[in-house]
Protein backbone atom coordinates (compact mmCIF):
# COMPACT_ATOMS: atom_id res chain seq x y z
CA UNK A 1 0.00 0.00 0.00
CA UNK A 2 1.48 3.39 -0.77
CA UNK A 3 2.07 6.23 2.00
CA UNK A 4 0.51 9.34 1.42
CA UNK A 5 1.59 11.94 3.35
CA UNK A 6 -1.02 15.06 4.33
CA UNK A 7 -0.07 18.25 6.19
CA UNK A 8 -2.05 19.07 8.98
CA UNK A 9 -1.72 22.75 10.36
CA UNK A 10 -0.28 25.31 10.91
CA UNK A 11 -3.77 26.71 9.76
CA UNK A 12 -6.51 24.40 10.14
CA UNK A 13 -10.35 25.52 10.61
CA UNK A 14 -10.62 23.61 14.15
CA UNK A 15 -7.19 24.76 15.48
CA UNK A 16 -7.60 27.86 17.36
CA UNK A 17 -3.61 27.66 16.87
CA UNK A 18 -1.11 26.91 15.00
CA UNK A 19 0.53 23.25 15.24
CA UNK A 20 1.56 21.59 12.16
CA UNK A 21 1.33 17.55 11.80
CA UNK A 22 2.92 15.50 9.08
CA UNK A 23 0.49 12.60 8.91
CA UNK A 24 1.38 9.46 6.93
CA UNK A 25 -1.24 8.03 5.80
CA UNK A 26 -2.17 4.56 4.48
CA UNK A 27 -5.73 4.37 2.76
CA UNK A 28 -7.59 6.33 5.40
CA UNK A 29 -5.45 4.79 8.08
CA UNK A 30 -3.03 7.18 9.67
CA UNK A 31 0.21 5.31 10.21
CA UNK A 32 2.34 7.77 12.05
CA UNK A 33 1.86 11.66 13.01
CA UNK A 34 5.19 13.81 12.94
CA UNK A 35 5.10 17.01 14.91
CA UNK A 36 6.45 20.65 14.02
CA UNK A 37 6.46 23.20 16.59
CA UNK A 38 7.82 26.50 16.90
CA UNK A 39 4.80 28.74 15.60
CA UNK A 40 4.00 31.06 18.83
CA UNK A 41 7.40 31.13 20.18
CA UNK A 42 8.15 34.54 21.58
CA UNK A 43 10.77 33.64 24.23
CA UNK A 44 9.06 35.18 27.13
CA UNK A 45 10.97 33.62 29.61
CA UNK A 46 13.92 35.62 28.73
CA UNK A 47 11.76 39.26 29.34
CA UNK A 48 12.63 38.42 33.04
CA UNK A 49 15.88 40.07 32.01
CA UNK A 50 14.06 43.17 31.00
CA UNK A 51 11.19 43.41 33.12
CA UNK A 52 11.47 43.52 36.87
CA UNK A 53 9.55 41.18 38.63
CA UNK A 54 6.00 43.21 39.18
CA UNK A 55 5.93 43.69 35.55
CA UNK A 56 6.71 39.61 35.28
CA UNK A 57 3.15 38.92 36.06
CA UNK A 58 1.60 41.00 32.89
CA UNK A 59 4.18 38.80 31.36
CA UNK A 60 2.95 35.36 33.05
CA UNK A 61 -0.57 36.13 32.25
CA UNK A 62 0.17 36.79 28.56
CA UNK A 63 1.61 32.91 28.44
CA UNK A 64 -2.36 31.70 28.07
CA UNK A 65 -5.15 33.86 27.51
CA UNK A 66 -7.45 31.19 27.94
CA UNK A 67 -5.56 30.21 31.80
CA UNK A 68 -4.05 33.34 32.37
CA UNK A 69 -5.76 34.00 36.07
CA UNK A 70 -3.66 30.31 36.95
CA UNK A 71 -0.46 31.85 35.23
CA UNK A 72 -0.53 34.83 37.44
CA UNK A 73 -1.56 33.34 40.69
CA UNK A 74 1.51 30.66 40.40
CA UNK A 75 3.66 32.95 39.65
CA UNK A 76 3.00 35.38 42.76
CA UNK A 77 2.97 32.44 44.65
CA UNK A 78 6.52 31.34 43.70
CA UNK A 79 7.99 35.33 44.24
CA UNK A 80 5.99 35.44 47.80
CA UNK A 81 7.30 32.01 48.53
CA UNK A 82 10.80 32.97 47.61
CA UNK A 83 10.82 36.73 49.88
CA UNK A 84 8.74 34.75 52.76
CA UNK A 85 5.55 36.66 52.18
CA UNK A 86 2.20 35.28 54.07
CA UNK A 87 -0.43 36.07 51.73
CA UNK A 88 -3.36 36.91 53.81
CA UNK A 89 -6.37 33.82 53.92
CA UNK A 90 -8.83 36.25 52.29
CA UNK A 91 -6.48 36.96 49.04
CA UNK A 92 -5.24 33.13 48.79
CA UNK A 93 -9.64 32.27 48.83
CA UNK A 94 -10.34 35.22 46.15
CA UNK A 95 -7.93 33.98 44.10
CA UNK A 96 -9.40 30.29 44.31
CA UNK A 97 -12.64 32.19 42.68
CA UNK A 98 -11.17 33.41 40.06
CA UNK A 99 -9.23 30.45 39.27
CA UNK A 100 -11.91 27.84 39.00
CA UNK A 101 -14.22 30.67 36.79
CA UNK A 102 -11.53 30.78 34.83
CA UNK A 103 -11.22 26.75 34.39
CA UNK A 104 -14.91 27.23 33.86
CA UNK A 105 -14.90 29.08 30.46
CA UNK A 106 -11.45 27.16 29.70
CA UNK A 107 -13.44 23.70 29.64
CA UNK A 108 -16.93 25.44 28.22
CA UNK A 109 -14.66 27.04 25.83
CA UNK A 110 -13.17 23.64 25.03
CA UNK A 111 -16.46 21.60 24.75
CA UNK A 112 -17.73 23.99 22.37
CA UNK A 113 -14.49 23.97 20.48
CA UNK A 114 -14.87 19.94 20.81
CA UNK A 115 -18.49 19.30 19.52
CA UNK A 116 -16.94 21.52 16.62
CA UNK A 117 -14.68 19.39 15.69
CA UNK A 118 -16.93 16.72 15.04
CA UNK A 119 -19.43 18.71 13.15
CA UNK A 120 -21.90 19.31 15.60
CA UNK A 121 -22.46 23.27 15.67
CA UNK A 122 -25.15 23.85 17.29
CA UNK A 123 -23.54 22.05 20.37
CA UNK A 124 -20.72 24.49 19.91
CA UNK A 125 -22.77 27.44 20.07
CA UNK A 126 -24.74 26.20 23.09
CA UNK A 127 -21.51 25.52 25.44
CA UNK A 128 -20.50 29.38 23.75
CA UNK A 129 -23.54 30.93 24.70
CA UNK A 130 -23.38 29.96 28.46
CA UNK A 131 -19.65 30.76 28.60
CA UNK A 132 -20.81 34.45 28.23
CA UNK A 133 -22.14 34.28 31.35
CA UNK A 134 -18.78 33.09 33.02
CA UNK A 135 -17.07 36.25 30.90
CA UNK A 136 -19.77 38.61 32.57
CA UNK A 137 -18.42 38.04 36.00
CA UNK A 138 -15.31 38.25 34.83
CA UNK A 139 -15.51 41.78 33.32
CA UNK A 140 -17.79 42.70 36.05
CA UNK A 141 -15.72 41.86 39.29
CA UNK A 142 -12.35 42.38 37.20
CA UNK A 143 -12.61 44.59 34.39
CA UNK A 144 -11.66 42.35 31.29
CA UNK A 145 -13.23 39.74 30.27
CA UNK A 146 -10.14 37.11 29.14
CA UNK A 147 -7.24 38.25 30.96
CA UNK A 148 -8.61 39.28 34.41
CA UNK A 149 -4.98 40.34 35.73
CA UNK A 150 -6.35 40.19 39.58
CA UNK A 151 -2.62 39.28 40.69
CA UNK A 152 -0.30 41.11 42.51
CA UNK A 153 2.81 40.32 44.44
CA UNK A 154 1.47 39.58 47.45
CA UNK A 155 -1.93 39.16 47.37
CA UNK A 156 -4.72 40.48 44.84
CA UNK A 157 -5.91 43.78 43.62
CA UNK A 158 -9.71 43.46 43.43
CA UNK A 159 -12.28 42.49 45.81
CA UNK A 160 -15.86 40.59 45.97
CA UNK A 161 -18.44 42.57 48.25
CA UNK A 162 -21.46 40.29 49.22
CA UNK A 163 -23.30 41.81 47.10
CA UNK A 164 -21.15 40.89 43.71
CA UNK A 165 -20.86 37.52 45.46
CA UNK A 166 -24.51 36.53 45.63
CA UNK A 167 -24.73 37.73 42.23
CA UNK A 168 -22.01 35.26 40.65
CA UNK A 169 -23.72 32.60 42.71
CA UNK A 170 -26.91 33.39 41.07
CA UNK A 171 -25.38 33.48 38.00
CA UNK A 172 -23.66 30.41 38.55
CA UNK A 173 -27.33 28.77 39.60
CA UNK A 174 -28.61 29.63 36.49
CA UNK A 175 -25.49 28.44 34.62
CA UNK A 176 -25.21 25.26 36.11
CA UNK A 177 -29.00 24.49 34.96
CA UNK A 178 -28.21 25.87 31.53
CA UNK A 179 -25.26 23.51 31.34
CA UNK A 180 -26.82 20.18 33.06
CA UNK A 181 -28.98 20.76 30.15
CA UNK A 182 -26.54 19.87 27.63
CA UNK A 183 -25.25 16.84 29.75
CA UNK A 184 -27.71 14.29 27.66
CA UNK A 185 -25.87 15.16 24.41
CA UNK A 186 -22.21 15.18 25.13
CA UNK A 187 -22.48 12.03 27.19
CA UNK A 188 -25.38 9.88 25.52
CA UNK A 189 -26.34 11.34 22.09
CA UNK A 190 -25.85 8.59 19.49
CA UNK A 191 -23.85 10.44 16.85
CA UNK A 192 -21.77 11.89 19.62
CA UNK A 193 -21.09 8.49 20.62
CA UNK A 194 -20.39 7.05 17.57
CA UNK A 195 -17.18 10.02 16.89
CA UNK A 196 -16.13 9.89 20.24
CA UNK A 197 -16.39 6.37 22.03
CA UNK A 198 -13.25 3.81 21.35
CA UNK A 199 -11.51 6.69 19.80
CA UNK A 200 -7.73 7.26 20.76
CA UNK A 201 -7.76 5.52 23.10
CA UNK A 202 -4.74 5.40 25.85
CA UNK A 203 -4.93 3.01 28.92
CA UNK A 204 -4.48 3.52 32.72
CA UNK A 205 -0.35 2.33 32.46
CA UNK A 206 0.20 3.98 29.22
CA UNK A 207 -0.74 7.11 30.39
CA UNK A 208 1.53 6.79 33.69
CA UNK A 209 4.24 5.90 31.14
CA UNK A 210 4.07 8.29 28.55
CA UNK A 211 3.25 11.41 31.31
CA UNK A 212 0.08 12.95 30.38
CA UNK A 213 -1.57 15.99 32.44
CA UNK A 214 -4.41 16.97 33.79
CA UNK A 215 -8.10 15.78 32.33
CA UNK A 216 -6.22 13.62 29.80
CA UNK A 217 -4.54 11.31 32.41
CA UNK A 218 -7.69 11.66 34.33
CA UNK A 219 -9.75 10.49 31.18
CA UNK A 220 -7.58 7.24 31.87
CA UNK A 221 -8.26 6.77 35.34
CA UNK A 222 -5.61 7.61 37.07
CA UNK A 223 -7.08 9.88 40.07
CA UNK A 224 -4.06 12.81 40.02
CA UNK A 225 -5.12 16.44 40.51
CA UNK A 226 -2.50 19.12 41.47
CA UNK A 227 -5.42 20.45 43.69
CA UNK A 228 -4.60 17.82 46.30
CA UNK A 229 -1.74 19.42 47.43
CA UNK A 230 -3.69 21.92 48.69
CA UNK A 231 -2.19 25.20 47.72
CA UNK A 232 -3.63 28.48 48.23
CA UNK A 233 -7.11 28.52 49.17
CA UNK A 234 -7.55 24.54 48.23
CA UNK A 235 -6.60 22.76 51.37
CA UNK A 236 -9.88 24.20 53.18
CA UNK A 237 -12.23 23.60 50.33
CA UNK A 238 -13.56 19.25 49.86
CA UNK A 239 -13.52 17.65 46.49
CA UNK A 240 -12.39 14.43 44.77
CA UNK A 241 -10.51 14.36 41.72
CA UNK A 242 -12.87 13.76 38.80
CA UNK A 243 -12.07 10.66 36.31
CA UNK A 244 -13.40 8.15 33.82
CA UNK A 245 -11.91 4.59 33.42
CA UNK A 246 -11.87 4.59 29.30
CA UNK A 247 -9.17 6.67 28.16
CA UNK A 248 -10.78 7.50 24.96
CA UNK A 249 -12.22 11.06 23.54
CA UNK A 250 -15.41 10.25 24.98
CA UNK A 251 -13.94 9.85 28.58
CA UNK A 252 -11.63 12.98 28.18
CA UNK A 253 -15.19 15.29 27.39
CA UNK A 254 -17.23 13.82 30.08
CA UNK A 255 -14.15 14.11 32.89
CA UNK A 256 -13.98 18.02 31.67
CA UNK A 257 -17.87 18.57 31.66
CA UNK A 258 -18.18 16.96 35.34
CA UNK A 259 -15.07 19.10 36.38
CA UNK A 260 -17.06 22.49 35.14
CA UNK A 261 -20.06 21.31 37.71
CA UNK A 262 -16.82 20.52 40.09
CA UNK A 263 -15.43 23.99 39.42
CA UNK A 264 -19.24 25.63 39.79
CA UNK A 265 -19.62 23.88 43.35
CA UNK A 266 -15.78 24.90 44.80
CA UNK A 267 -16.76 28.90 43.73
CA UNK A 268 -19.69 28.30 46.20
CA UNK A 269 -17.72 26.49 48.90
CA UNK A 270 -15.07 28.91 48.74
CA UNK A 271 -17.55 32.38 48.48
CA UNK A 272 -19.46 30.48 51.68
CA UNK A 273 -15.71 30.47 53.03
CA UNK A 274 -14.43 33.45 52.01
CA UNK A 275 -12.74 34.74 55.48
CA UNK A 276 -12.44 38.75 56.63
CA UNK A 277 -8.89 40.38 56.25
CA UNK A 278 -6.58 42.49 53.72
CA UNK A 279 -6.26 41.91 50.34
CA UNK A 280 -2.55 42.51 49.51
CA UNK A 281 0.67 42.26 51.99
CA UNK A 282 2.73 45.58 51.50
CA UNK A 283 5.72 44.13 49.40
CA UNK A 284 9.37 45.88 50.25
CA UNK A 285 13.00 44.86 48.63
CA UNK A 286 14.07 42.53 45.75
CA UNK A 287 13.58 38.80 45.86
CA UNK A 288 16.37 37.46 47.37
CA UNK A 289 18.98 34.16 45.88
CA UNK A 290 17.40 31.72 46.31
CA UNK A 291 15.01 29.11 43.95
CA UNK A 292 11.59 27.81 44.44
CA UNK A 293 9.49 25.52 42.33
CA UNK A 294 5.52 25.36 42.62
CA UNK A 295 3.11 23.04 40.97
CA UNK A 296 -0.60 23.97 40.37
CA UNK A 297 -3.40 22.18 38.26
CA UNK A 298 -4.46 24.34 35.02
CA UNK A 299 -7.29 23.58 33.24
CA UNK A 300 -5.35 21.42 30.94
CA UNK A 301 -3.23 20.02 33.86
CA UNK A 302 -0.09 20.04 36.08
CA UNK A 303 1.72 23.32 35.55
CA UNK A 304 5.39 23.66 37.01
CA UNK A 305 7.04 27.13 37.53
CA UNK A 306 10.20 27.35 38.39
CA UNK A 307 11.68 30.56 39.66
CA UNK A 308 15.65 31.77 40.90
CA UNK A 309 15.78 34.98 42.38
CA UNK A 310 19.69 36.96 42.84
CA UNK A 311 18.99 39.85 44.95
CA UNK A 312 17.95 42.20 42.07
CA UNK A 313 14.12 43.51 41.00
CA UNK A 314 15.37 41.16 37.77
CA UNK A 315 14.85 37.21 38.37
CA UNK A 316 17.73 35.76 37.45
CA UNK A 317 15.90 32.36 36.03
CA UNK A 318 11.81 31.66 34.82
CA UNK A 319 11.25 27.85 33.78
CA UNK A 320 7.58 26.90 32.96
CA UNK A 321 6.68 23.83 31.84
CA UNK A 322 2.97 23.52 30.94
CA UNK A 323 0.62 20.68 30.78
CA UNK A 324 -0.05 20.40 26.65
CA UNK A 325 3.92 19.86 26.48
CA UNK A 326 3.47 17.11 28.61
CA UNK A 327 0.24 15.73 26.50
CA UNK A 328 2.18 15.99 23.25
CA UNK A 329 3.54 12.27 23.80
CA UNK A 330 0.32 10.89 24.42
CA UNK A 331 -1.31 12.30 21.04
CA UNK A 332 1.68 11.30 19.27
CA UNK A 333 0.33 7.51 20.75
CA UNK A 334 -2.87 8.05 20.00
CA UNK A 335 -3.34 9.07 16.26
CA UNK A 336 -1.16 6.17 14.38
CA UNK A 337 -4.16 3.58 13.82
CA UNK A 338 -7.07 6.08 13.85
CA UNK A 339 -9.42 7.24 10.55
CA UNK A 340 -7.56 10.56 8.78
CA UNK A 341 -11.19 12.06 9.85
CA UNK A 342 -10.68 11.21 13.36
CA UNK A 343 -7.45 13.60 13.75
CA UNK A 344 -9.25 16.62 14.60
CA UNK A 345 -11.32 15.10 17.41
CA UNK A 346 -7.87 13.12 18.64
CA UNK A 347 -6.07 16.12 18.74
CA UNK A 348 -8.78 18.56 19.89
CA UNK A 349 -8.84 15.69 22.76
CA UNK A 350 -5.53 16.88 24.53
CA UNK A 351 -7.13 20.33 24.86
CA UNK A 352 -4.07 22.07 23.21
CA UNK A 353 -2.55 25.11 24.21
CA UNK A 354 0.23 25.55 21.82
CA UNK A 355 0.89 29.33 23.18
CA UNK A 356 1.62 27.88 26.68
CA UNK A 357 3.67 25.04 24.89
CA UNK A 358 5.86 27.33 23.08
CA UNK A 359 5.73 30.06 25.34
CA UNK B 1 -23.96 42.02 -15.49
CA UNK B 2 -22.47 38.55 -13.42
CA UNK B 3 -19.47 41.05 -12.36
CA UNK B 4 -21.57 43.38 -11.13
CA UNK B 5 -23.31 41.17 -8.90
CA UNK B 6 -20.39 39.70 -7.48
CA UNK B 7 -19.16 43.39 -6.95
CA UNK B 8 -22.23 44.06 -4.75
CA UNK B 9 -22.33 40.81 -3.07
CA UNK B 10 -18.66 40.80 -2.53
CA UNK B 11 -18.83 44.04 0.10
CA UNK B 12 -22.11 43.15 1.52
CA UNK B 13 -21.44 39.51 2.59
CA UNK B 14 -17.60 39.85 3.33
CA UNK B 15 -16.09 35.82 4.21
CA UNK B 16 -13.35 36.60 7.18
CA UNK B 17 -10.73 34.19 7.61
CA UNK B 18 -8.40 34.29 10.77
CA UNK B 19 -5.30 32.98 11.10
CA UNK B 20 -3.09 33.22 14.89
CA UNK B 21 0.31 34.29 14.70
CA UNK B 22 2.03 33.72 17.75
CA UNK B 23 -1.16 34.43 20.12
CA UNK B 24 -1.72 34.47 23.71
CA UNK B 25 -5.33 32.98 22.63
CA UNK B 26 -6.74 35.96 24.68
CA UNK B 27 -7.35 37.99 20.93
CA UNK B 28 -8.69 34.39 18.92
CA UNK B 29 -11.22 33.05 21.57
CA UNK B 30 -12.56 37.00 21.34
CA UNK B 31 -12.56 36.49 17.60
CA UNK B 32 -14.53 33.06 18.01
CA UNK B 33 -16.67 34.53 20.68
CA UNK B 34 -17.95 37.19 17.68
CA UNK B 35 -19.40 34.53 16.15
CA UNK B 36 -21.25 32.97 18.87
CA UNK B 37 -24.97 33.81 20.23
CA UNK B 38 -23.79 36.77 22.27
CA UNK B 39 -22.35 39.03 19.21
CA UNK B 40 -23.54 36.81 16.41
CA UNK B 41 -21.77 38.32 13.57
CA UNK B 42 -23.60 36.09 10.82
CA UNK B 43 -26.06 37.90 10.74
CA UNK B 44 -24.69 40.44 9.25
CA UNK B 45 -23.77 37.88 6.47
CA UNK B 46 -19.97 37.49 7.53
CA UNK B 47 -18.86 33.92 7.51
CA UNK B 48 -15.57 32.24 8.78
CA UNK B 49 -13.92 30.04 6.61
CA UNK B 50 -11.06 28.01 6.96
CA UNK B 51 -9.30 28.21 3.34
CA UNK B 52 -7.73 31.79 2.47
CA UNK B 53 -8.28 31.19 -1.57
CA UNK B 54 -12.32 31.48 0.28
CA UNK B 55 -11.51 34.76 2.20
CA UNK B 56 -12.02 38.46 1.77
CA UNK B 57 -11.03 39.58 5.30
CA UNK B 58 -7.76 37.80 6.82
CA UNK B 59 -8.09 38.87 10.89
CA UNK B 60 -4.60 38.02 12.24
CA UNK B 61 -4.17 38.29 16.11
CA UNK B 62 -0.32 38.32 17.52
CA UNK B 63 3.27 39.11 17.14
CA UNK B 64 4.81 37.62 14.35
CA UNK B 65 7.85 35.45 14.85
CA UNK B 66 10.86 34.24 12.79
CA UNK B 67 9.07 31.28 11.96
CA UNK B 68 5.34 31.50 11.24
CA UNK B 69 5.94 34.97 8.86
CA UNK B 70 6.79 32.60 6.51
CA UNK B 71 3.10 31.02 6.83
CA UNK B 72 1.86 34.78 7.08
CA UNK B 73 3.31 35.60 3.64
CA UNK B 74 1.60 32.62 2.26
CA UNK B 75 -1.76 32.58 3.26
CA UNK B 76 -2.39 36.08 2.53
CA UNK B 77 -0.67 35.57 -1.21
CA UNK B 78 -3.57 32.70 -1.39
CA UNK B 79 -5.93 35.36 -0.88
CA UNK B 80 -7.62 36.77 -4.44
CA UNK B 81 -7.62 40.06 -4.91
CA UNK B 82 -9.34 42.61 -3.43
CA UNK B 83 -8.33 41.64 0.35
CA UNK B 84 -8.73 43.62 3.60
CA UNK B 85 -6.16 42.79 6.85
CA UNK B 86 -7.04 43.61 10.28
CA UNK B 87 -4.56 43.22 12.77
CA UNK B 88 -6.26 42.27 16.59
CA UNK B 89 -4.82 43.23 19.53
CA UNK B 90 -1.67 44.99 21.07
CA UNK B 91 0.35 42.11 20.01
CA UNK B 92 -0.74 41.96 16.41
CA UNK B 93 -0.28 46.23 16.15
CA UNK B 94 2.81 46.48 17.66
CA UNK B 95 4.03 43.24 19.12
CA UNK B 96 2.53 44.30 22.45
CA UNK B 97 4.22 43.11 25.74
CA UNK B 98 6.45 40.90 24.14
CA UNK B 99 7.77 43.71 21.62
CA UNK B 100 11.31 43.08 23.27
CA UNK B 101 11.46 39.17 23.09
CA UNK B 102 14.57 38.01 20.97
CA UNK B 103 12.08 35.42 18.93
CA UNK B 104 9.34 38.21 17.33
CA UNK B 105 9.70 40.27 14.49
CA UNK B 106 6.83 43.10 15.48
CA UNK B 107 3.55 43.42 14.44
CA UNK B 108 1.67 42.13 11.85
CA UNK B 109 2.70 45.21 9.48
CA UNK B 110 6.14 43.88 9.50
CA UNK B 111 5.27 41.32 6.75
CA UNK B 112 1.93 42.56 4.74
CA UNK B 113 0.02 45.45 4.61
CA UNK B 114 -2.54 46.26 7.09
CA UNK B 115 -5.72 47.96 6.66
CA UNK B 116 -7.40 48.26 10.11
CA UNK B 117 -5.88 48.52 13.65
CA UNK B 118 -7.81 46.95 16.96
CA UNK B 119 -6.20 48.06 20.07
CA UNK B 120 -6.60 46.15 23.73
CA UNK B 121 -5.28 43.53 25.26
CA UNK B 122 -7.40 41.41 24.43
CA UNK B 123 -9.37 43.55 22.24
CA UNK B 124 -13.25 43.16 23.26
CA UNK B 125 -15.52 41.77 20.78
CA UNK B 126 -16.83 44.61 20.13
CA UNK B 127 -13.97 46.59 19.14
CA UNK B 128 -13.56 43.24 17.16
CA UNK B 129 -16.80 43.74 15.44
CA UNK B 130 -16.03 47.80 15.25
CA UNK B 131 -12.65 47.17 13.40
CA UNK B 132 -14.35 44.67 11.06
CA UNK B 133 -17.05 47.76 10.02
CA UNK B 134 -14.47 50.11 9.40
CA UNK B 135 -12.22 47.22 7.79
CA UNK B 136 -15.42 46.37 5.50
CA UNK B 137 -15.71 50.09 4.40
CA UNK B 138 -12.22 49.99 3.24
CA UNK B 139 -12.77 46.65 1.14
CA UNK B 140 -15.90 47.98 -0.09
CA UNK B 141 -13.25 50.98 -1.52
CA UNK B 142 -11.24 48.52 -2.91
CA UNK B 143 -13.60 46.13 -4.50
CA UNK B 144 -15.24 49.83 -6.45
CA UNK B 145 -11.55 50.56 -7.25
CA UNK B 146 -11.01 47.10 -8.85
CA UNK B 147 -12.15 47.81 -12.15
Amino acid sequence: MATTVIPFGPQHPVLPEPIHLTLKVEDEIVKEAVPALGYVHRGLEKLADIRDYHQMITVCERVCGICSMIHGTVYSQCVEELMGIEVTDRAKMLRVIWSELHRMHSHLLWLGLFADAFGFEALFMQFWKVRERIMDINEATAGSRVIVSVNIIGGVRADLSPEQIRWILSELDTAEQEIKALQDTIMNDYSVKSRTKGIGVMTYDQALELGAAGPTLRGSGVAQDMRMLGYGGYESLDFEPVTEPDGDCWSRSTVRFREVLQSIDLVRQAASKLPEGELAVKVKGNPPEGEVYQRVEQPRGECVYYVRGNGTKHLDRLRIRTPTFANIPPLLHMVPGCELADVPVIVLSIDPCISCTER
Amino acid sequence: MFGSFIKKSRAKSPWIMHFDCGSCNGCDIEVLACLTPLYDVERFGIINVGNPKHADVLLVTGTVNHRNKKVLKNIYDQMPEPKAVIAIGACGTSGGVFREAYNVVGGVDKVIPVDVYVPGCPAKPEAIIDGVVAGLAKFAQKVEEAK
